[in-house]
Protein backbone atom coordinates (compact mmCIF):
# COMPACT_ATOMS: atom_id res chain seq x y z
CA UNK A 1 0.00 0.00 0.00
CA UNK A 2 1.48 3.40 -1.04
CA UNK A 3 1.88 6.25 0.99
CA UNK A 4 -0.67 8.59 -1.29
CA UNK A 5 -3.85 5.70 -0.58
CA UNK A 6 -3.15 6.23 3.07
CA UNK A 7 -3.02 10.28 2.38
CA UNK A 8 -5.90 10.35 0.70
CA UNK A 9 -8.39 7.62 2.17
CA UNK A 10 -6.70 5.64 5.57
CA UNK A 11 -5.75 8.84 7.22
CA UNK A 12 -8.88 11.03 6.57
CA UNK A 13 -11.31 8.10 7.63
CA UNK A 14 -9.15 8.19 10.53
CA UNK A 15 -9.85 11.76 11.80
CA UNK A 16 -13.37 11.36 10.62
CA UNK A 17 -13.41 8.35 13.08
CA UNK A 18 -12.00 9.91 15.65
CA UNK A 19 -14.18 13.15 15.15
CA UNK A 20 -17.29 11.30 15.05
CA UNK A 21 -16.66 9.30 18.59
CA UNK A 22 -15.64 12.59 20.15
CA UNK A 23 -18.57 13.90 18.97
CA UNK A 24 -20.82 11.02 20.29
CA UNK A 25 -19.29 11.07 23.27
CA UNK A 26 -19.83 14.90 24.34
CA UNK A 27 -23.65 14.60 22.62
CA UNK A 28 -24.25 11.75 24.89
CA UNK A 29 -23.41 13.34 27.95
CA UNK A 30 -24.55 15.93 26.80
CA UNK A 31 -28.31 14.27 26.45
CA UNK A 32 -27.76 12.66 29.92
CA UNK A 33 -28.00 16.40 31.41
CA UNK A 34 -30.48 17.56 28.87
CA UNK A 35 -32.75 14.69 30.33
CA UNK A 36 -31.95 15.18 33.99
CA UNK A 37 -32.80 19.65 33.30
CA UNK A 38 -36.19 18.64 31.71
CA UNK A 39 -37.09 17.04 34.68
CA UNK A 40 -35.94 19.14 36.94
CA UNK A 41 -37.42 22.11 34.84
CA UNK A 42 -40.49 20.28 35.24
CA UNK A 43 -40.40 19.41 38.55
CA UNK A 44 -39.99 22.96 39.20
CA UNK A 45 -43.03 24.41 37.78
CA UNK A 46 -45.15 21.52 39.33
CA UNK A 47 -43.31 22.65 42.71
CA UNK A 48 -41.68 19.09 43.20
CA UNK A 49 -38.07 18.68 44.01
CA UNK A 50 -37.78 16.30 40.88
CA UNK A 51 -34.49 13.74 40.39
CA UNK A 52 -32.54 14.46 43.71
CA UNK A 53 -31.33 10.89 45.02
CA UNK A 54 -28.49 9.54 42.89
CA UNK A 55 -25.46 11.42 43.38
CA UNK A 56 -24.89 14.90 44.50
CA UNK A 57 -28.48 16.50 43.40
CA UNK A 58 -29.51 14.00 41.74
CA UNK A 59 -26.96 14.62 39.13
CA UNK A 60 -26.24 10.99 37.88
CA UNK A 61 -29.70 10.06 37.36
CA UNK A 62 -30.05 9.38 33.68
CA UNK A 63 -26.31 7.16 34.26
CA UNK A 64 -28.23 5.58 36.81
CA UNK A 65 -31.53 4.81 34.04
CA UNK A 66 -29.21 4.01 31.45
CA UNK A 67 -27.82 1.50 33.49
CA UNK A 68 -30.94 0.04 34.71
CA UNK A 69 -32.13 -0.30 31.21
CA UNK A 70 -29.54 -1.79 29.90
CA UNK A 71 -29.50 -4.68 32.58
CA UNK A 72 -32.94 -5.53 32.13
CA UNK A 73 -34.24 -7.92 30.26
CA UNK A 74 -35.46 -7.48 26.35
CA UNK A 75 -38.87 -8.86 26.11
CA UNK A 76 -39.98 -9.29 22.18
CA UNK A 77 -43.68 -9.60 22.08
CA UNK A 78 -44.32 -13.20 20.14
CA UNK A 79 -46.86 -12.01 17.86
CA UNK A 80 -44.10 -9.47 17.13
CA UNK A 81 -42.46 -9.16 13.71
CA UNK A 82 -39.11 -9.66 15.13
CA UNK A 83 -36.67 -7.87 12.22
CA UNK A 84 -39.00 -4.78 11.91
CA UNK A 85 -39.55 -5.02 15.67
CA UNK A 86 -35.73 -4.38 16.40
CA UNK A 87 -34.86 -2.56 13.01
CA UNK A 88 -37.27 -0.06 14.45
CA UNK A 89 -34.84 1.58 17.64
CA UNK A 90 -32.07 1.45 16.00
CA UNK A 91 -33.33 3.42 13.38
CA UNK A 92 -34.98 6.35 15.86
CA UNK A 93 -31.52 6.15 17.07
CA UNK A 94 -28.71 6.42 14.26
CA UNK A 95 -30.90 8.74 12.48
CA UNK A 96 -30.84 11.32 14.80
CA UNK A 97 -27.05 10.75 15.44
CA UNK A 98 -26.37 10.72 12.17
CA UNK A 99 -27.74 14.21 11.69
CA UNK A 100 -25.16 15.85 14.34
CA UNK A 101 -22.90 15.35 11.94
CA UNK A 102 -22.85 18.32 9.21
CA UNK A 103 -24.13 20.58 12.57
CA UNK A 104 -20.97 23.28 13.31
CA UNK A 105 -20.53 23.59 16.82
CA UNK A 106 -18.23 26.75 16.38
CA UNK A 107 -16.06 28.15 13.54
CA UNK A 108 -14.95 24.70 11.14
CA UNK A 109 -16.26 22.60 14.29
CA UNK A 110 -17.73 19.80 12.28
CA UNK A 111 -17.48 16.60 11.34
CA UNK A 112 -18.40 17.02 7.43
CA UNK A 113 -19.48 20.68 6.04
CA UNK A 114 -21.43 19.76 3.49
CA UNK A 115 -22.88 22.26 0.68
CA UNK A 116 -26.23 21.19 1.37
CA UNK A 117 -26.01 20.71 4.98
CA UNK A 118 -29.29 22.37 5.70
CA UNK A 119 -30.98 20.09 3.40
CA UNK A 120 -28.86 17.01 4.88
CA UNK A 121 -30.14 17.82 8.28
CA UNK A 122 -34.26 18.11 6.98
CA UNK A 123 -33.91 14.85 4.89
CA UNK A 124 -32.55 13.60 8.13
CA UNK A 125 -35.31 14.76 10.68
CA UNK A 126 -37.91 13.72 7.68
CA UNK A 127 -37.13 10.09 8.00
CA UNK A 128 -37.01 9.84 11.78
CA UNK A 129 -40.81 9.20 11.62
CA UNK A 130 -39.77 5.58 10.05
CA UNK A 131 -39.06 4.35 13.75
CA UNK A 132 -41.93 5.23 15.16
CA UNK A 133 -43.86 3.44 12.25
CA UNK A 134 -41.74 0.73 12.01
CA UNK A 135 -41.84 -0.10 15.98
CA UNK A 136 -45.83 0.71 16.35
CA UNK A 137 -46.25 -1.55 13.32
CA UNK A 138 -43.82 -4.42 14.45
CA UNK A 139 -45.23 -4.54 18.04
CA UNK A 140 -48.54 -6.58 16.41
CA UNK A 141 -50.63 -4.07 19.28
CA UNK A 142 -53.24 -1.82 19.05
CA UNK A 143 -51.65 1.20 21.02
CA UNK A 144 -48.38 1.24 19.11
CA UNK A 145 -50.02 1.08 16.02
CA UNK A 146 -52.28 3.69 16.58
CA UNK A 147 -49.44 5.64 17.69
CA UNK A 148 -47.34 5.26 14.35
CA UNK A 149 -50.72 6.31 12.67
CA UNK A 150 -50.75 9.15 14.45
CA UNK A 151 -47.07 10.04 14.17
CA UNK A 152 -46.86 9.36 10.26
CA UNK A 153 -49.53 12.22 10.14
CA UNK A 154 -48.47 14.35 12.33
CA UNK A 155 -44.76 14.69 11.07
CA UNK A 156 -44.99 14.57 7.63
CA UNK A 157 -47.75 17.89 8.33
CA UNK A 158 -45.26 19.85 10.01
CA UNK A 159 -42.09 18.90 8.03
CA UNK A 160 -43.93 20.86 5.44
CA UNK A 161 -44.03 24.33 7.28
CA UNK A 162 -40.06 23.68 8.70
CA UNK A 163 -39.51 23.53 4.79
CA UNK A 164 -40.69 26.72 4.03
CA UNK A 165 -39.14 27.96 7.20
CA UNK A 166 -36.00 26.28 5.43
CA UNK A 167 -36.55 28.01 2.19
CA UNK A 168 -37.16 31.75 3.74
CA UNK A 169 -33.71 31.26 5.25
CA UNK A 170 -32.41 30.00 2.74
CA UNK A 171 -33.94 32.95 0.41
CA UNK A 172 -31.90 35.40 3.14
CA UNK A 173 -28.27 32.98 3.17
CA UNK A 174 -28.51 32.13 -1.18
CA UNK A 175 -26.85 28.94 0.52
CA UNK A 176 -27.60 25.76 2.20
CA UNK A 177 -24.17 25.02 3.59
CA UNK A 178 -25.03 26.12 7.69
CA UNK A 179 -21.72 27.79 8.39
CA UNK A 180 -22.86 30.51 5.54
CA UNK A 181 -25.95 30.31 7.06
CA UNK A 182 -24.73 31.65 10.42
CA UNK A 183 -22.18 33.78 9.00
CA UNK A 184 -24.62 36.04 6.64
CA UNK A 185 -26.01 36.58 10.35
CA UNK A 186 -23.07 38.47 11.62
CA UNK A 187 -24.45 41.51 9.53
CA UNK A 188 -28.02 41.15 9.12
CA UNK A 189 -30.85 42.83 9.56
CA UNK A 190 -29.34 45.58 12.49
CA UNK A 191 -26.54 46.42 10.49
CA UNK A 192 -27.84 47.67 7.65
CA UNK A 193 -30.95 49.37 9.49
CA UNK A 194 -27.31 51.04 11.07
CA UNK A 195 -26.53 49.81 14.05
CA UNK A 196 -23.06 50.33 13.85
CA UNK A 197 -21.69 46.66 16.14
CA UNK A 198 -22.66 43.47 14.55
CA UNK A 199 -25.11 42.26 17.83
CA UNK A 200 -28.13 39.77 18.26
CA UNK A 201 -30.17 42.71 16.30
CA UNK A 202 -28.43 40.84 12.83
CA UNK A 203 -29.32 37.46 13.32
CA UNK A 204 -32.53 35.84 11.50
CA UNK A 205 -35.14 36.27 15.02
CA UNK A 206 -35.48 39.53 13.99
CA UNK A 207 -35.87 39.70 10.41
CA UNK A 208 -37.91 36.42 10.13
CA UNK A 209 -40.00 36.81 13.19
CA UNK A 210 -42.60 35.37 12.75
CA UNK A 211 -40.89 31.94 10.93
CA UNK A 212 -38.84 31.89 14.17
CA UNK A 213 -42.10 31.24 16.26
CA UNK A 214 -43.35 29.06 13.72
CA UNK A 215 -40.01 26.65 13.69
CA UNK A 216 -39.72 26.76 17.17
CA UNK A 217 -43.18 25.11 17.40
CA UNK A 218 -43.19 22.81 14.55
CA UNK A 219 -39.68 21.45 15.74
CA UNK A 220 -41.73 20.36 18.97
CA UNK A 221 -44.17 19.03 16.72
CA UNK A 222 -41.58 17.28 14.85
CA UNK A 223 -39.99 15.72 17.99
CA UNK A 224 -43.64 14.14 19.47
CA UNK A 225 -42.14 16.71 22.23
CA UNK A 226 -45.91 17.80 24.73
CA UNK A 227 -48.27 19.34 24.17
CA UNK A 228 -47.81 17.43 20.60
CA UNK A 229 -47.00 14.37 22.16
CA UNK A 230 -50.11 12.21 20.14
CA UNK A 231 -48.20 9.51 19.68
CA UNK A 232 -47.40 8.67 23.02
CA UNK A 233 -50.41 10.33 24.66
CA UNK A 234 -50.03 8.27 28.43
CA UNK A 235 -53.67 8.84 28.68
CA UNK A 236 -54.98 7.32 25.33
CA UNK A 237 -52.38 5.34 24.57
CA UNK A 238 -50.43 4.43 27.66
CA UNK A 239 -46.86 4.88 25.84
CA UNK A 240 -47.79 5.18 22.50
CA UNK A 241 -45.45 3.32 20.22
CA UNK A 242 -42.52 1.99 22.55
CA UNK A 243 -45.80 0.56 24.81
CA UNK A 244 -44.16 -3.52 23.82
CA UNK A 245 -40.71 -1.84 24.37
CA UNK A 246 -38.22 -2.30 27.00
CA UNK A 247 -34.40 -2.77 27.86
CA UNK A 248 -32.37 -1.65 25.55
CA UNK A 249 -34.32 -1.26 22.73
CA UNK A 250 -37.06 1.25 24.83
CA UNK A 251 -33.84 3.05 25.75
CA UNK A 252 -32.64 3.81 22.10
CA UNK A 253 -35.97 4.87 21.48
CA UNK A 254 -35.48 7.21 24.39
CA UNK A 255 -32.00 8.51 22.93
CA UNK A 256 -33.07 8.96 19.33
CA UNK A 257 -35.88 11.16 20.95
CA UNK A 258 -33.45 13.68 23.01
CA UNK A 259 -31.04 13.75 20.44
CA UNK A 260 -33.60 14.77 17.95
CA UNK A 261 -34.39 17.57 20.26
CA UNK A 262 -31.20 18.27 20.88
CA UNK A 263 -30.65 18.20 16.99
CA UNK A 264 -33.90 20.59 16.94
CA UNK A 265 -32.47 23.22 19.82
CA UNK A 266 -29.26 22.91 17.49
CA UNK A 267 -31.19 23.70 14.26
CA UNK A 268 -33.01 26.76 15.91
CA UNK A 269 -29.53 28.03 17.25
CA UNK A 270 -27.72 28.19 13.97
CA UNK A 271 -31.25 29.47 11.33
CA UNK A 272 -32.19 32.24 14.03
CA UNK A 273 -29.95 32.56 16.79
CA UNK A 274 -26.32 33.35 15.30
CA UNK A 275 -25.06 29.89 15.65
CA UNK A 276 -21.57 30.52 17.14
CA UNK A 277 -21.90 34.01 16.82
CA UNK A 278 -21.54 36.12 20.34
CA UNK A 279 -24.43 38.32 21.59
CA UNK A 280 -22.61 41.53 20.78
CA UNK A 281 -19.48 41.99 18.78
CA UNK A 282 -17.25 43.67 21.67
CA UNK A 283 -14.93 43.19 23.96
CA UNK A 284 -15.85 40.75 26.89
CA UNK A 285 -18.20 38.76 24.92
CA UNK A 286 -16.23 38.03 21.84
CA UNK A 287 -13.51 36.91 23.94
CA UNK A 288 -15.18 33.87 24.91
CA UNK A 289 -14.43 30.91 22.24
CA UNK A 290 -17.75 30.46 19.86
CA UNK A 291 -18.65 26.85 21.44
CA UNK A 292 -19.64 28.23 24.51
CA UNK A 293 -22.19 30.66 22.90
CA UNK A 294 -23.45 28.03 20.68
CA UNK A 295 -24.07 25.62 23.71
CA UNK A 296 -25.30 29.10 25.57
CA UNK A 297 -28.22 29.08 22.78
CA UNK A 298 -28.84 26.02 22.45
CA UNK A 299 -30.03 25.73 25.97
CA UNK A 300 -31.89 28.60 25.86
CA UNK A 301 -33.91 27.12 23.24
CA UNK A 302 -34.34 23.62 25.18
CA UNK A 303 -35.29 25.65 28.63
CA UNK A 304 -37.69 27.43 25.69
CA UNK A 305 -39.02 24.00 25.35
CA UNK A 306 -39.26 22.23 28.62
CA UNK A 307 -41.55 25.55 29.82
CA UNK A 308 -43.90 24.58 26.65
CA UNK A 309 -43.88 20.89 27.63
CA UNK A 310 -44.46 21.93 31.87
CA UNK A 311 -46.84 24.99 30.97
CA UNK A 312 -49.08 24.15 27.80
CA UNK A 313 -51.73 21.28 27.93
CA UNK A 314 -52.03 18.53 25.20
CA UNK A 315 -53.19 19.47 22.11
CA UNK A 316 -56.22 17.26 20.51
CA UNK A 317 -55.69 15.50 17.71
CA UNK A 318 -57.86 17.71 15.35
CA UNK A 319 -56.50 20.89 16.50
CA UNK A 320 -52.96 19.82 16.28
CA UNK A 321 -53.88 18.75 12.32
CA UNK A 322 -55.48 22.44 12.21
CA UNK A 323 -52.53 24.39 13.19
CA UNK A 324 -50.45 22.55 11.17
CA UNK A 325 -52.34 22.80 7.88
CA UNK A 326 -54.99 25.71 8.65
CA UNK A 327 -52.44 28.51 10.72
CA UNK A 328 -48.87 27.21 9.54
CA UNK A 329 -48.81 26.74 6.13
CA UNK A 330 -50.89 29.75 4.67
CA UNK A 331 -48.90 31.95 7.14
CA UNK A 332 -44.97 30.14 6.51
CA UNK A 333 -45.94 30.51 2.63
CA UNK A 334 -47.12 33.87 2.66
CA UNK A 335 -43.70 34.67 4.60
CA UNK A 336 -42.09 32.76 1.49
CA UNK A 337 -43.19 35.47 -0.72
CA UNK A 338 -43.19 38.28 1.40
CA UNK A 339 -39.52 37.26 2.44
CA UNK A 340 -38.25 37.15 -1.47
CA UNK A 341 -40.09 40.65 -2.43
CA UNK A 342 -39.01 42.54 0.29
CA UNK A 343 -34.98 40.85 -0.77
CA UNK A 344 -35.78 41.77 -4.11
CA UNK A 345 -37.22 44.92 -3.31
CA UNK A 346 -34.43 46.52 -1.22
CA UNK A 347 -31.67 44.74 -3.24
CA UNK A 348 -30.65 42.80 -0.24
CA UNK A 349 -30.74 39.25 -2.17
CA UNK B 1 -10.51 0.34 -9.15
CA UNK B 2 -10.99 3.43 -7.00
CA UNK B 3 -13.29 4.18 -4.30
CA UNK B 4 -15.77 5.57 -6.00
CA UNK B 5 -16.05 2.36 -8.10
CA UNK B 6 -16.51 0.15 -5.08
CA UNK B 7 -19.50 2.61 -3.66
CA UNK B 8 -20.77 2.67 -7.28
CA UNK B 9 -21.04 -1.23 -7.33
CA UNK B 10 -21.90 -1.08 -3.74
CA UNK B 11 -24.87 1.21 -4.47
CA UNK B 12 -25.68 0.12 -7.42
CA UNK B 13 -26.15 -3.96 -6.09
CA UNK B 14 -27.94 -3.14 -3.38
CA UNK B 15 -30.75 -1.06 -5.23
CA UNK B 16 -31.12 -3.96 -7.79
CA UNK B 17 -30.99 -6.17 -4.95
CA UNK B 18 -33.81 -4.43 -2.95
CA UNK B 19 -35.89 -3.42 -6.04
CA UNK B 20 -35.70 -7.66 -6.47
CA UNK B 21 -37.06 -8.16 -2.60
CA UNK B 22 -39.81 -4.93 -3.08
CA UNK B 23 -41.92 -7.75 -5.57
CA UNK B 24 -40.32 -10.89 -3.87
CA UNK B 25 -41.29 -10.81 -0.46
CA UNK B 26 -44.34 -11.95 1.06
CA UNK B 27 -45.32 -9.62 3.44
CA UNK B 28 -46.50 -6.06 1.34
CA UNK B 29 -44.66 -3.98 4.88
CA UNK B 30 -41.01 -5.24 4.02
CA UNK B 31 -41.49 -4.34 0.31
CA UNK B 32 -42.12 -0.74 1.44
CA UNK B 33 -39.16 -1.07 3.47
CA UNK B 34 -37.58 -2.55 0.83
CA UNK B 35 -38.83 0.48 -1.75
CA UNK B 36 -37.37 2.75 0.63
CA UNK B 37 -33.37 0.55 0.81
CA UNK B 38 -33.91 1.17 -2.47
CA UNK B 39 -34.53 5.18 -2.60
CA UNK B 40 -31.60 5.43 -0.30
CA UNK B 41 -29.35 3.50 -2.64
CA UNK B 42 -30.24 5.67 -5.41
CA UNK B 43 -29.89 8.31 -3.80
CA UNK B 44 -26.30 7.04 -2.36
CA UNK B 45 -25.94 6.57 -7.14
CA UNK B 46 -27.17 10.52 -7.46
CA UNK B 47 -24.72 11.25 -5.13
CA UNK B 48 -21.51 9.45 -6.35
CA UNK B 49 -22.30 11.68 -9.78
CA UNK B 50 -21.95 15.08 -7.87
CA UNK B 51 -26.18 15.68 -7.70
CA UNK B 52 -26.24 15.73 -4.29
CA UNK B 53 -29.44 18.53 -4.23
CA UNK B 54 -31.00 15.68 -6.51
CA UNK B 55 -30.06 12.62 -3.68
CA UNK B 56 -31.04 14.70 -0.85
CA UNK B 57 -34.73 15.66 -2.20
CA UNK B 58 -35.11 12.49 -3.59
CA UNK B 59 -34.83 11.07 0.09
CA UNK B 60 -36.73 13.95 1.40
CA UNK B 61 -39.97 13.87 -1.36
CA UNK B 62 -39.54 9.97 -1.63
CA UNK B 63 -38.48 8.40 1.23
CA UNK B 64 -39.64 11.01 3.69
CA UNK B 65 -43.38 12.11 2.15
CA UNK B 66 -44.16 9.77 -0.18
CA UNK B 67 -43.11 5.71 1.29
CA UNK B 68 -44.42 7.35 4.75
CA UNK B 69 -47.87 7.08 3.05
CA UNK B 70 -47.30 3.67 1.15
CA UNK B 71 -46.61 2.77 4.63
CA UNK B 72 -49.55 4.46 5.99
CA UNK B 73 -51.58 2.70 3.23
CA UNK B 74 -50.25 -0.43 3.61
CA UNK B 75 -50.51 -0.95 7.29
CA UNK B 76 -54.16 0.02 6.82
CA UNK B 77 -55.65 -2.30 4.59
CA UNK B 78 -56.07 -5.71 5.37
CA UNK B 79 -54.60 -7.32 2.36
CA UNK B 80 -55.25 -11.08 2.11
CA UNK B 81 -51.78 -12.60 1.00
CA UNK B 82 -52.77 -16.18 -0.82
CA UNK B 83 -55.14 -13.82 -3.19
CA UNK B 84 -53.12 -11.64 -4.02
CA UNK B 85 -50.74 -14.60 -4.94
CA UNK B 86 -53.46 -16.19 -6.82
CA UNK B 87 -53.42 -14.29 -10.25
CA UNK B 88 -49.77 -13.86 -10.53
CA UNK B 89 -49.07 -16.07 -13.20
CA UNK B 90 -52.10 -14.87 -15.03
CA UNK B 91 -50.42 -10.89 -15.07
CA UNK B 92 -46.80 -12.56 -15.73
CA UNK B 93 -46.77 -11.95 -19.36
CA UNK B 94 -48.35 -8.18 -19.56
CA UNK B 95 -45.96 -7.11 -16.60
CA UNK B 96 -43.18 -8.87 -18.75
CA UNK B 97 -44.03 -6.98 -21.95
CA UNK B 98 -44.73 -3.97 -19.67
CA UNK B 99 -41.01 -4.43 -17.97
CA UNK B 100 -39.65 -4.98 -21.56
CA UNK B 101 -40.94 -1.97 -23.37
CA UNK B 102 -39.64 -0.22 -20.32
CA UNK B 103 -35.57 -1.59 -20.72
CA UNK B 104 -36.11 -1.11 -24.33
CA UNK B 105 -36.58 2.60 -23.86
CA UNK B 106 -33.86 2.73 -21.30
CA UNK B 107 -31.61 1.14 -23.58
CA UNK B 108 -32.62 3.76 -26.98
CA UNK B 109 -32.16 6.85 -24.69
CA UNK B 110 -28.74 6.06 -22.64
CA UNK B 111 -27.66 4.00 -25.55
CA UNK B 112 -27.89 6.41 -28.30
CA UNK B 113 -24.59 7.99 -27.96
CA UNK B 114 -22.89 4.94 -28.81
CA UNK B 115 -24.69 4.15 -31.67
CA UNK B 116 -24.60 7.68 -33.39
CA UNK B 117 -21.69 9.94 -31.30
CA UNK B 118 -23.97 13.05 -32.48
CA UNK B 119 -27.03 12.08 -30.44
CA UNK B 120 -24.80 13.52 -26.96
CA UNK B 121 -24.64 17.21 -28.38
CA UNK B 122 -28.06 17.04 -29.05
CA UNK B 123 -28.65 16.65 -25.48
CA UNK B 124 -29.38 20.03 -23.09
CA UNK B 125 -26.42 21.02 -20.97
CA UNK B 126 -27.23 23.06 -17.99
CA UNK B 127 -26.29 26.59 -18.17
CA UNK B 128 -23.84 27.58 -16.97
CA UNK B 129 -22.04 24.31 -16.99
CA UNK B 130 -21.97 22.85 -13.54
CA UNK B 131 -18.15 23.25 -12.97
CA UNK B 132 -18.51 27.18 -12.41
CA UNK B 133 -22.01 27.07 -10.92
CA UNK B 134 -23.98 24.68 -7.51
CA UNK B 135 -26.39 22.27 -8.42
CA UNK B 136 -29.25 24.21 -6.35
CA UNK B 137 -28.42 27.66 -8.77
CA UNK B 138 -28.24 25.44 -12.27
CA UNK B 139 -31.68 23.20 -11.22
CA UNK B 140 -33.30 26.88 -9.82
CA UNK B 141 -32.07 27.85 -13.44
CA UNK B 142 -33.69 25.51 -15.27
CA UNK B 143 -36.44 25.13 -13.54
CA UNK B 144 -37.69 28.55 -12.99
CA UNK B 145 -36.02 30.40 -15.61
CA UNK B 146 -35.21 28.15 -19.03
CA UNK B 147 -38.59 26.00 -18.82
CA UNK B 148 -41.22 28.16 -16.13
CA UNK B 149 -44.10 27.80 -18.90
CA UNK B 150 -43.52 24.35 -18.34
CA UNK B 151 -43.04 24.34 -14.31
CA UNK B 152 -45.98 26.08 -14.07
CA UNK B 153 -47.70 24.04 -16.12
CA UNK B 154 -47.09 20.85 -14.03
CA UNK B 155 -47.78 22.97 -11.37
CA UNK B 156 -51.52 23.67 -12.61
CA UNK B 157 -51.87 20.47 -13.57
CA UNK B 158 -50.79 18.74 -9.98
CA UNK B 159 -53.61 21.75 -8.48
CA UNK B 160 -56.25 20.26 -10.55
CA UNK B 161 -55.59 16.90 -9.72
CA UNK B 162 -55.43 17.68 -5.77
CA UNK B 163 -58.48 19.71 -5.93
CA UNK B 164 -60.35 17.19 -7.90
CA UNK B 165 -59.21 14.45 -4.97
CA UNK B 166 -60.65 16.89 -1.96
CA UNK B 167 -63.89 17.30 -3.82
CA UNK B 168 -64.38 13.51 -4.54
CA UNK B 169 -63.68 12.52 -1.14
CA UNK B 170 -64.54 15.38 0.78
CA UNK B 171 -68.22 14.95 2.49
CA UNK B 172 -70.02 17.20 5.22
CA UNK B 173 -71.39 15.03 8.05
CA UNK B 174 -74.07 16.97 9.74
CA UNK B 175 -74.29 14.72 12.85
CA UNK B 176 -70.77 15.03 13.71
CA UNK B 177 -70.31 18.05 15.85
CA UNK B 178 -67.78 20.43 15.40
CA UNK B 179 -65.50 23.24 16.72
CA UNK B 180 -65.36 26.54 15.65
CA UNK B 181 -62.27 28.31 16.06
CA UNK B 182 -63.14 31.43 15.91
CA UNK B 183 -66.12 30.97 18.02
CA UNK B 184 -64.26 29.53 20.75
CA UNK B 185 -62.01 32.14 20.86
CA UNK B 186 -64.12 34.94 20.65
CA UNK B 187 -66.29 33.71 24.00
CA UNK B 188 -66.03 35.80 26.52
CA UNK B 189 -66.43 34.31 30.40
CA UNK B 190 -68.74 37.10 31.68
CA UNK B 191 -71.36 35.34 28.88
CA UNK B 192 -70.19 32.03 29.14
CA UNK B 193 -70.51 31.94 33.18
CA UNK B 194 -73.89 32.95 34.81
CA UNK B 195 -73.69 33.05 38.11
CA UNK B 196 -76.47 31.35 40.55
CA UNK B 197 -77.02 31.59 44.49
CA UNK B 198 -78.38 28.22 45.49
CA UNK B 199 -79.95 27.95 48.72
CA UNK B 200 -79.19 24.99 50.61
CA UNK B 201 -81.89 22.54 49.39
CA UNK B 202 -83.79 23.85 46.93
CA UNK B 203 -81.59 23.76 43.93
CA UNK B 204 -82.19 26.15 40.73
Amino acid sequence: MDAAFFDSYIWPVLVILFQSVLLLVVLLVFVAYILYADRKIFAAVQLRRGPNVVGPWGLLQSFADLLKFVVKEPIIPSGANKGVFLLAPLVAGVLALSAWAVIPVADGWSVADPNLGLLFVFAISSLEVYGIIMGGWASNSKYPFLASLRSAAQMVSYEVSIGFVIITVLLCVGSLNLTDVVYSQQDGLGTRLGVPVNSFLDWHWLALFPMFIIFFISAIAETNRPPFDLPEAESELVAGHMVEYSSTPFLLFFLGEFVAITLMCALTTLLFLGGWLPIIDIAPFNWLPGIFWFVLKGMFVFFCMAMVRSIVPRYRYDQLMRLGWKVFLPISLFMVFITAFVLQFMGWA
Amino acid sequence: MGVAALFFYLFATVTVASAFMVIASRNPVHSVLFLILAFFNAAGLFMLTGAEFLALILIVVYVGAVAVLFLFVVMMLDVDFAEMREGFLQYLPIGGIIGIILLVELIFVLGASFVDPQAASVAVQPIPDLAETSNIKAIGDLLYTRYIFFFQLSGIILLIAMIGAIVLTLSHRTDVKRQNIADQVARDPEEAITMHKVKPGEGI
